[in-house]
């Protein structure tokens, strides 16, 4: 196998290790649209990284986390919450867009930003994509159980003396550190669909809690390989190919796994 | 010392008043009933002693270290999460096996451990919640409206449940309950909320107060033969069974077995 091959591979497993467990809670707390948004809004800190010249993770990580917390504060204020996402999630991605074509001096392609360009992926690419990984799953696991209470009732999160926002603020921070260091795998747009699809995909073949973030990580891992394989030999763009490879694992477990 | 203490606390949903005025308190070993018509803020009440809502004036206090045991009035359980009552009991605090199955034991159910929650029956789903309170060892136990759903034999029931296990584990009560009269059997003080607290005492004063014959208007003749009736019911399920409810032997296995 080529370089570039075992780079993709380790980037799409690192990936996967984060979004797996996250992306239960993003099932359970019905927070696919937080996602979008968070992923929406990281195309602008695409586009304030190259105006500055930094690190593309450093403006993806500020803006999603500036995103997660405007959401987070709408919501905790009542507020119709589906429409006030639709809204700043996609004024975030246009404005991104818009701010892009301004750099001047500045070649960029940006569909390795909206789409992943998991093939590219450096030695320090895979540093940062661990690392970030790394840092979502210590995240996790220090506030797991807490997180699962407050999931399930922030009532009850609070009579054991728990803080249902601070679990909240938990969520979105490591949504926004998965979403920095999946845009070069997936790309801003089905970062989503890896949140979404390896846990529902896992629900079906669970019993706990934890079964379902360890097989959504399993999922996550044979969806990188699959979508990797069929964009080796059937030449199609590599972030697509592994939501399609998760997709196809989600139709298997409909057929074989439905639990009664 | 007082348990949880509120005092003159008023709670509003952004300019709507739900509660006005409300000095409270509860004692280590009573049971206390929140009694009051719909709307009438007494989750409200609980939320915030709970600290889930800030009082817009007055203060709460909470002993030092306080362990509240909270049966919610409902809990919706998203069916995208697998969990089983076992799990469901070790959180948020892990618990050993064997004491899940000593409590599921006491509070009446046995053998579910491996069952997921959402295939529990209402009155099951009931005991596990209940079941999870009492793990943490509480020093108040907070019932919101925890025998909806049940029948009268039902409620009587869990009614008694809850009595023992103040008696053994000596801990407060703290319940929200639309049933006077079953309540009235175990409770020490019974608090009648209508925004504010209109009348507090002994059961029986309560139900003789003008204040609660307002409430209820014309409806507390029915409402209190209704839990007359039920009372009698309950007396009529020894070795005779004087059964005259044509659907009570179906109910009646549910609730009290299940």
């Amino acid at each position: 196998m080529d370089d570039f091959l075992i780079r993709a591979l380790i980037a799409g497993v690192g990936v996967a290790l984060a979004a797996g467990p996250l992306g239960a809670f993003v099932v359970w707390r019905r927070m696919a649209y937080f996602g979008d948004a968070t992923a929406h809004a990281a195309i602008l800190g695409v586009a304030i990284s190259l105006g500055f010249s930094t690190s593309i993770y450093l403006g993806t990580v500020i803006t999603a986390v500036g995103m997660g917390l405007a959401i987070s504060a709408l919501s905790a204020r009542g507020h119709a919450i589906e429409t006030s996402l639709g809204v700043l999630s996609h004024s975030a991605l246009a404005l991104g867009l818009v701010a892009v074509s301004f750099l001047s001096g500045v070649r960029v392609d940006l569909s390795a930003f909206l789409f992943g360009d998991i093939l590219a992926v450096s030695t320090t690419d895979l540093w940062v994509i661990w690392g970030g990984a790394a840092l979502v799953l210590a995240l996790l696991a220090w506030r797991w159980q807490a997180l699962l209470t407050a999931t399930l009732s922030p009532d009850l999160a609070q009579s054991s003396g728990l803080n249902p926002q601070r679990e909240q603020l938990v969520l979105t921070l490591a949504l926004a550190v998965v979403v920095a260091v999946a845009i070069k795998v997936v790309g801003a747009l089905l970062i989503t669909a890896m949140l979404l699809i390896p846990a529902t995909t896992a629900r079906n073949l669970s019993k706990t809690p934890e079964q379902m973030a360890a097989f959504a990580v399993g999922v996550g891992i044979l969806a990188s390989i699959g979508g990797l394989l069929l964009s080796l030999y059937a030449d199609t763009p590599a972030g697509p190919s592994i939501v399609l490879a998760a997709g196809g694992l989600f139709l298997l477990s409909l057929i074989g796994g439905r639990r009664a | 010392m007082s348990l949880i203490t509120a005092q003159n606390m008023s709670v509003a949903y952004s300019d709507t008043p739900a509660l006005s005025h409300v000095s409270f308190a509860i004692e280590p070993g009573e049971i206390v009933t929140v009694i009051g018509p719909n709307g009438s803020g007494k989750s409200t009440l609980i939320k915030a002693l709970l600290g889930v809502l800030s009082p817009s004036t007055g203060v709460i206090n909470r002993k030092q270290g306080l362990r509240i045991g909270y049966v919610p009035q409902k809990l919706s359980l998203d069916s995208t999460m697998p969990l089983t009552v076992k799990r469901f009991l070790s959180l948020p605090k892990h618990q050993s096996a064997a004491d899940i199955t000593r409590m599921l034991a006491r509070v009446g159910i046995f053998g579910v451990e491996q069952q997921q929650m959402a295939t529990l029956s209402g009155g099951q789903f009931q005991r596990v919640l209940l079941a999870r309170a009492l793990l943490v060892r509480p020093d108040v136990l907070i019932l919101d409206e925890a025998t909806q759903g049940l029948d009268q034999t039902g409620v009587a029931a869990f009614y008694k449940l809850i009595e023992d296990i103040r008696q053994e584990m000596g801990c407060a009560v703290l319940m929200v309950s639309h049933d006077l009269h079953v309540v009235m059997s175990a409770t020490d003080r019974v608090i009648c909320l209508n925004g504010h607290i209109c009348c507090e005492g002994a059961p029986t004063v309560v139900s003789e107060t003008p204040e609660y014959r307002a409430l209820f208007g014309v409806g507390t003749g029915g409402t209190l033969a209704l839990y007359q009736h039920a009372h009698d019911h309950r007396h009529d399920l020894g070795p005779s069974q004087e059964h005259d409810h044509s659907h009570c032997d179906h109910d009646h296995g549910v609730s009290s077995h299940g």
